[in-house]
């Protein structure tokens, strides 16, 4: 579906994407995961076709995506991160241009609407939808010629948490019919819930690329369960088959241990289960692991 | 085909939704042709007041042809009340009064507007000399012709109209490419187009025809308004201002095309617009007549596009000129469109930063 060979691309002395490879098979749902600067937007943008690379190859669809190959624009959909709307037009209107572009029917701007729970908008001018009804919108219009390959650059990065969850259900309903999804993220929970799998990486450079659940697990990392301190004494705490450390942490006691079933069951005889909270590792365990810096999105 | 028809479709739609522009491209201008309509008012057609005091025979005794002419020069009262009418004179609600007396006519007269007070003198005297010839019964030796030289002495609403309307065409073929590349660069709907199968040369396409049709509507309503408000009397060929709106339209776009390169925000675009458009207007004569001005801004105005508009469109709208004289101002907007359009499109930024 996607090739990406040794890609580079330098602005001036930053070298904003720095050798990066991988490939993106047909029907996945593939993350690119780092913090700002990281070299996300650039790398999406050599896969669309939107910028020449400096170094390394890109196959789109078995094609190269540089320079523009209008054949290829027909079978893909982009979302960029701005709006990108025509002015002043409404909901209904922007998809029935867009469908037009494409020499899509009509007929399937109702049924966007609907796909993307706006169908009561449909009217509303685009300049009165909230942040996460021009998402919406925009993931819509990016819909329109039923592209093989869809592209979203951080859909959810401007949206209150709340809104971000609303979309992910949209989101993550993208490659039902075996479509393959490509989205730059600087989410760590947003790349966990919705990516098949995931590339991390930062500074122009891929550090990691696997599933979510096998990054984390390959981490190997410790099981931490909190406690409500003084539930349990230190001593005690410590004493327990399998705990490695025990952390006193403001109103908490934190058990450290690799293997947590037993752990819990000798907590839940003491009957010092009061404030649990178990936490296992996350994909933010895996950059500070990678990078040794703790994950700044 | 299509692509291009629902870009326009969306371009006039946007257009026809923002007040803002509606305000600057339509409405602005006409303020502009009802302020200077006034004050650029055609003098010709306003008459001196003139009370009649009782009889007199020397003006109701005029033969038809002769009693026309006189009613087109004044507006006639008539009273019998003599010591009112010079009181009227005096405080300035009429211009004069006129009294007979046997064969002698009087003509009461204020000093306070001597300008209008003379006219009248003299207008009147010719009249009392004609009817002394008739009454002598002689044939008059010489005989007297007035023609208005338009060329020389366009006044009013002749003026005004087409060189207001000049401006009008520019500024908003102007502001129109300029804030489209700009708005559309910033939105990103650019690089979301480029990214659709939509060639270049239909978005230009696109706005060009919108822009025209704008144009042309501008025109409409501006010659419209100005023949029914302000009597404005167009010439037979008057047709020929669609050639040379649209090749101006084009001309104009292209200055757009060139800020909307040059600027990276809507503000910085629209005031480049106005720095370029708004001083070649006053050079060009869109306001004021450039029969009046000094030679050397008759000179400098050679170099600007708006010029050559302004020109072409008096000549075919209210000079009565024929298909020749637009070939230069057309020739000269097409050409600078090319090469002004030709240089901004190496600049035009596709991308934002």
């Amino acid at each position: 579906m996607i090739e990406v060979k040794d890609l580079v691309k330098s602005y001036g002395e930053l070298r904003a994407v720095d050798g990066i490879t991988f490939s993106v098979e047909s029907g996945e749902f593939f993350g690119i995961l780092g913090p700002n600067g990281a070299g996300k937007t650039t790398t999406l943008e050599m896969i669309e076709g939107l910028r020449e690379p400096d170094a390394g190859e890109v196959r789109l669809l078995g094609a190269p995506p540089w320079p523009r190959d209008i054949d290829l624009c027909r079978r893909i959909g982009v979302q960029l991160q701005s709006s990108a709307f025509f002015e002043k037009l409404t909901a209904r209107e922007q998809l029935r241009t867009f469908a037009d572009l494409y020499g899509s029917p009509h007929s399937r701007v109702d049924e966007l609407l609907d796909e993307v729970g706006l169908a009561d908008k449909g009217d509303e001018s685009t300049d009165d939808l909230s942040g996460g009804q021009k998402q919406r919108l925009s993931i819509a219009c990016t819909l329109v010629n039923d592209p093989e390959v869809v592209f979203l650059d951080e859909p959810t990065a401007a949206l209150d948490p709340q809104a971000r969850r609303n979309l992910w259900d949209l989101l993550g309903r993208l490659n039902d019919r075996g479509r393959t999804v490509v989205l730059t993220t600087h989410s760590m929970e947003e790349a966990e819930a919705l990516c098949d799998r995931v590339a991390i990486v930062d500074r122009g450079k891929l550090l990691a690329i696997d599933s979510p659940t096998n990054l984390v697990r390959e981490l190997d990392a410790p099981v931490r369960i909190a406690l409500v301190r003084g539930s349990v004494t230190e001593d005690r705490a410590r004493s327990v088959v399998g705990v490695e450390s025990v952390q006193v942490d403001g109103d908490s006691i934190v058990l450290v241990t690799r293997d947590p079933a037993p752990v819990l069951t000798e907590l839940a005889r003491l009957d010092a289960l009061e404030g649990l909270q178990v936490r296992g590792g996350t994909l933010e365990d895996v950059f500070l692991n990678l990078t040794g810096r703790e994950y700044r999105a | 085909m299509s692509t291009i028809r629902s870009l326009a479709n969306a371009m006039i739609r946007g257009f026809l939704r923002d007040r803002q522009a509606l305000f600057f491209t339509i409405l602005f201008p006409l303020i502009f042709l009802f302020l200077f309509g006034g004050i650029f008012s055609d003098p010709s057609q306003s008459k001196s007041d003139l009370t009649l005091i009782g009889k007199v025979p020397l003006v109701d005794e005029l033969p038809p042809q002769a009693r026309s002419v006189f009613d087109d020069l004044f507006k006639v009262h008539r009273t019998r009340d003599r010591a009112d009418a010079i009181r009227k004179v005096r405080d300035g609600t009429v211009d004069g009064a006129l009294e007979q007396r046997g064969n002698t006519v009087i003509l009461h007269f204020s000093r306070a507007d001597p300008v209008e007070a003379a006219s009248v003198q003299g207008t009147l005297s010719s009249f009392v000399d004609q009817a002394n010839v008739h009454a002598s019964g002689t044939k008059p030796v010489f005989s007297f012709a007035a023609k208005q030289v338009e060329d020389e002495a366009l006044s009013g609403i002749q003026y005004v109209a087409p060189g207001l309307l000049g401006w009008a065409i520019a500024t908003s073929a102007t502001f129109g490419s300029a804030l489209t590349l700009v708005t559309w660069r910033q939105s990103e709907l650019l690089r979301r187009l480029r990214l659709a199968p939509v060639s270049g040369t239909a978005i230009v396409l696109a706005r060009v025809i919108v822009s025209i049709l704008i144009a042309l509507a501008q025109t409409v309503l501006f010659v419209v308004l100005s023949v029914v408000v302000f009597d404005l009397k167009l010439t037979g060929n008057w047709y020929l201002s669609v050639p040379l709106i649209i090749a101006g339209t084009l001309t104009f776009m292209a200055i757009g095309l060139f800020c909307g390169a040059v600027a990276k925000t809507s503000e910085g675009a629209s005031g480049l617009a106005n720095l370029l458009v708004l001083p070649m207007a006053f050079l060009s004569g869109s306001f004021i007549p450039l029969d009046v001005a000094p030679a050397w801004i008759r000179t400098v105005s050679l170099v600007f596009p708006l010029r050559y508009l302004n020109d072409g469109m008096l000549d075919v709208m209210v000079r009565g000129k024929g298909p020749g004289a637009i070939v230069v101002p057309m020739l000269v907007m097409i050409g600078f469109a090319a090469v002004v359009g030709g240089l901004s499109g190496r600049f035009i930024r596709w991308d934002k930063a």
